[in-house]
């Protein structure tokens, strides 16, 4: 049980990390479809921080280094997505696709050029970080506290505090909702949405280490995320582009990801002696189901998706 | 006056779409500097050069017959992304669709033990069911076809798995080789494998995945079917008030693309090149490749054909690598780094128009002002 509430934690954190990511770029105006590529690579930063950093590294600084690299490098993958969809007026669908599959190979091209530069026989796109991981971790009677955790409730206060209670959250959604509007008055649309597509690197870089770090102490860069990033999406349509809500979606999709990796341990579930590969599919069958019942009256950021042009009216 | 040939759309997008692959290969280029810069160029040499790198010329037939046979799935995959581009919908499930079409053939085959022909009928219909139910959930439930293409992904991914695990070989995750326990559903070569020094995948998928481009291409710009989806696309609302079905326009269109995204697979498995590992834990890459082949090619059915050969060209290419010093993944890296540039192609093409319209009005002013120059000299 208390395995089941740690899994469903974690991946609910993973989840909520990243849809906050999408909501604050959709919010601004821009679909980011890129979320998945932009995990990927914030993983990456992370992982790479773990795997160069002194082993006797204080548990705080570790933490703390993680998080920027995997900060870092989310921003700087996000800015491809500004580039190509503010000023460019890309087509954000391709761009998003295209920074998916570019996050995957990348990476990948990446590890394996480090692995086989450390290792002339080593060809694995594998980073391995068992000693790293333990600063994360604090075990509280069998529970293992994980310090993401935390930091994704900080993020959601956060992000609730911004969005609503600022003047530049304001502004940034109005750029969602009416950009021609926003500019009218004097707000610079074309920053706003650069804001909302960076703010979504920092929070995608952070769901990608988190993920990575969410059970397992060794990472395979060429299996991507398995589509978390998509999932990520849906709990942000399911949770109506609100903090709040995207919390508790993210709580229900977090436990059906986590009874794929767990259900062995209930007796219950284990009798009915179906197939691993159906819970497997669980999160992904549930998520389409409920975004049939809910995307008739969505509540999606009107502007989204269609780039700003100053000259029109 | 002389018309610009550059203001001809199909040169236009052929341009954007060579300045896309000569960038993607540039960067690609100085990624491979910064991880090894010994062996870069050659590198992209031999990615570029793919079968060409065979010594023998046998060989080297042979090899691009390989590419060719992959080509086929690919440009079917291709085909599926830009037709329904072309109504106005995204469909990135073409790779959940290549799964399950994969999934059809070769239980199909394998496990019930058909021909070929019912075996690529059974697949059309699976891909095609497959595809209506994004096209239902858009039509009557307003779910984004993107999402619900990429959940469906996942979703055939874990259910081919499942089923295809019945006719797998007993210690191997690899599905059985069709060329021995089901032969009866190798698709018939008619001679084409002869062409290619005796290469036995070579099959009619080839020349049919040409012929159904052209088939896409005559039904979207010559059938009324085509006109009433392409205006679906372009307005939902306004095809609706027109008194076309814009309900079954959508369905209709994800069912077809479903299908031409299944046939891949089909043309792909039932040549018994690959087999399918059933352990396999994320969806190939090949309906997202079709997404770049697709726009690759300027949403073009005849586009998509060089697009796709050309994809496929590099993707492998990437084998002949020095694997010493690089991974294969760099043809993967320089596709998709071609696609993150298509995504500028409407820039390109803005740019070249304004660059073609700034010289024409510089022209026709000089040449207002050479005439009127000469009437002041009729004056004096």
């Amino acid at each position: 049980m208390t395995l089941l509430l740690q899994y469903t934690l974690i991946f609910a954190s993973v989840l909520m990390l990243v849809a906050l990511g999408g909501c604050f770029a959709e919010h601004s105006g821009v679909i980011n479809l890129g979320l998945e590529g932009i995990m990927v690579i914030g993983a990456l930063g992370g992982a790479l921080v773990m795997r160069y950093m002194p082993a006797d590294t204080s548990a705080l600084v570790m933490v703390l280094t993680v998080m920027l690299g995997a900060i870092c490098f989310g921003v700087i993958y996000a800015s491809l997505l500004g580039v190509a969809c503010i000023n460019f007026k890309a087509d954000q669908t391709i761009v998003g696709t295209a920074l998916n599959m570019l996050g995957t190979a990348g990476a990948t091209v990446l590890v394996k050029a480090i692995n086989t530069a450390a290792n002339p026989n080593d060809v694995s796109s594998v980073i391995q970080y068992v000693g790293a991981k333990k600063n994360f971790l604090v075990n509280i009677g069998g529970f293992e506290f994980n310090w993401f955790m935390l930091i994704a409730v900080i993020a959601l206060v956060i992000a609730y505090v911004v969005l609503y209670k600022t003047k530049f959250g304001l502004r940034l959604m109005a750029c969602g909702e009416h950009p021609q509007a926003a500019d009218s008055v004097g707000i610079n649309v074309y920053k706003m949405r650069w804001c909302g597509v960076l703010i979504s690197g920092v929070y995608g870089g952070l769901g990608g280490i988190t993920y990575i770090l969410a059970g397992v102490s060794e990472w395979k860069f060429e299996n991507g995320v398995a589509g978390f990033g998509f999932l990520a999406l849906a709990v942000m349509i399911f949770g109506q582009w609100k903090p709040t809500r995207i919390a508790l979606a993210a709580l229900l999709f977090g436990l059906f990801r986590a009874l794929s990796n767990v259900y062995m341990g209930f007796d219950f579930l284990y009798s009915l002696n179906i197939p691993s590969t159906v819970y497997n599919m669980m999160p992904y069958i549930v998520s389409l189901v409920v975004l049939a019942f809910t995307s008739k009256s969505s509540r999606a950021p009107k502007a989204e998706g269609i780039p700003y042009d100053k000259g029109q009216r | 006056m002389k018309k610009n040939i550059f203001k001809n759309p199909a040169v236009q997008a052929f341009i954007a779409s060579l300045i896309c692959i000569v960038l993607g290969l540039l960067i690609g280029y100085i990624v491979l500097l910064f991880i090894n810069p010994s062996g870069a160029g050659e590198a992209i040499v031999a990615v570029v050069k793919n079968f060409l790198n065979s010594s023998r010329s046998n060989l080297r037939l042979k090899n691009f017959g390989n590419t060719l046979v992959k080509t086929a799935p690919l440009l079917m995959c291709s085909l599926s992304v830009l037709f329904a581009y072309k109504v106005g919908l995204f469909n990135i499930g073409a790779a959940g669709q290549f799964v399950v079409g994969s999934c059809a053939c070769l239980i199909s085959s394998l496990g019930w033990g058909w021909s070929w022909l019912p075996c690529l009928l059974f697949t059309i219909l699976v891909g095609a069911a497959y595809g209506a139910i994004v096209g239902l959930l858009k039509s009557y439930c307003n779910v984004n076809e993107v999402i619900s293409g990429i959940m469906l992904n996942w979703i055939g991914l874990y259910t081919t798995n499942m089923i295809l695990n019945t006719v797998k070989e007993p210690t191997s995750p690899y599905t059985l080789h069709m060329a021995t326990e089901a032969p009866q559903a190798i698709l018939p070569s008619l001679g084409l494998g002869e062409l290619f020094s005796g290469n036995k995948y070579v099959t009619i998928a080839i020349p049919l995945a040409v012929i159904l481009a052209v088939v896409i291409m005559v039904l979207l710009d010559k059938t009324k079917l085509g006109y009433e989806l392409k205006a679906t696309g372009n307005n939902k609302n306004a095809a609706k008030y027109a008194g076309m079905a814009e309900k079954r326009n959508i369905i209709l269109t994800l069912a077809i693309a479903g299908a031409l995204a299944a046939l891949g697979g089909a043309f792909l498995y039932q040549t018994d090149y690959e087999q399918w590992s059933v352990t396999q834990s994320s969806v190939p890459g090949m309906g997202f490749n079709g997404i770049a082949a697709a726009f690759l090619g300027g949403l073009h059915p005849v586009g998509a054909i060089f697009s796709s050969y050309f994809i496929q060209h590099i993707t492998n290419g990437g084998a002949y690598v020095d694997l010493t010093k690089y991974s294969s993944q760099i043809s993967d890296l320089i596709s998709s780094l071609i696609i993150y540039l298509c995504g500028f192609v409407l820039f390109i093409k803005y740019a070249m128009n304004k660059s073609i319209a700034k010289r024409e009005e510089k022209q026709a002013q000089k040449a207002k002002l050479a005439s009127d120059t000469e009437k002041g000299g009729d004056g004096k």
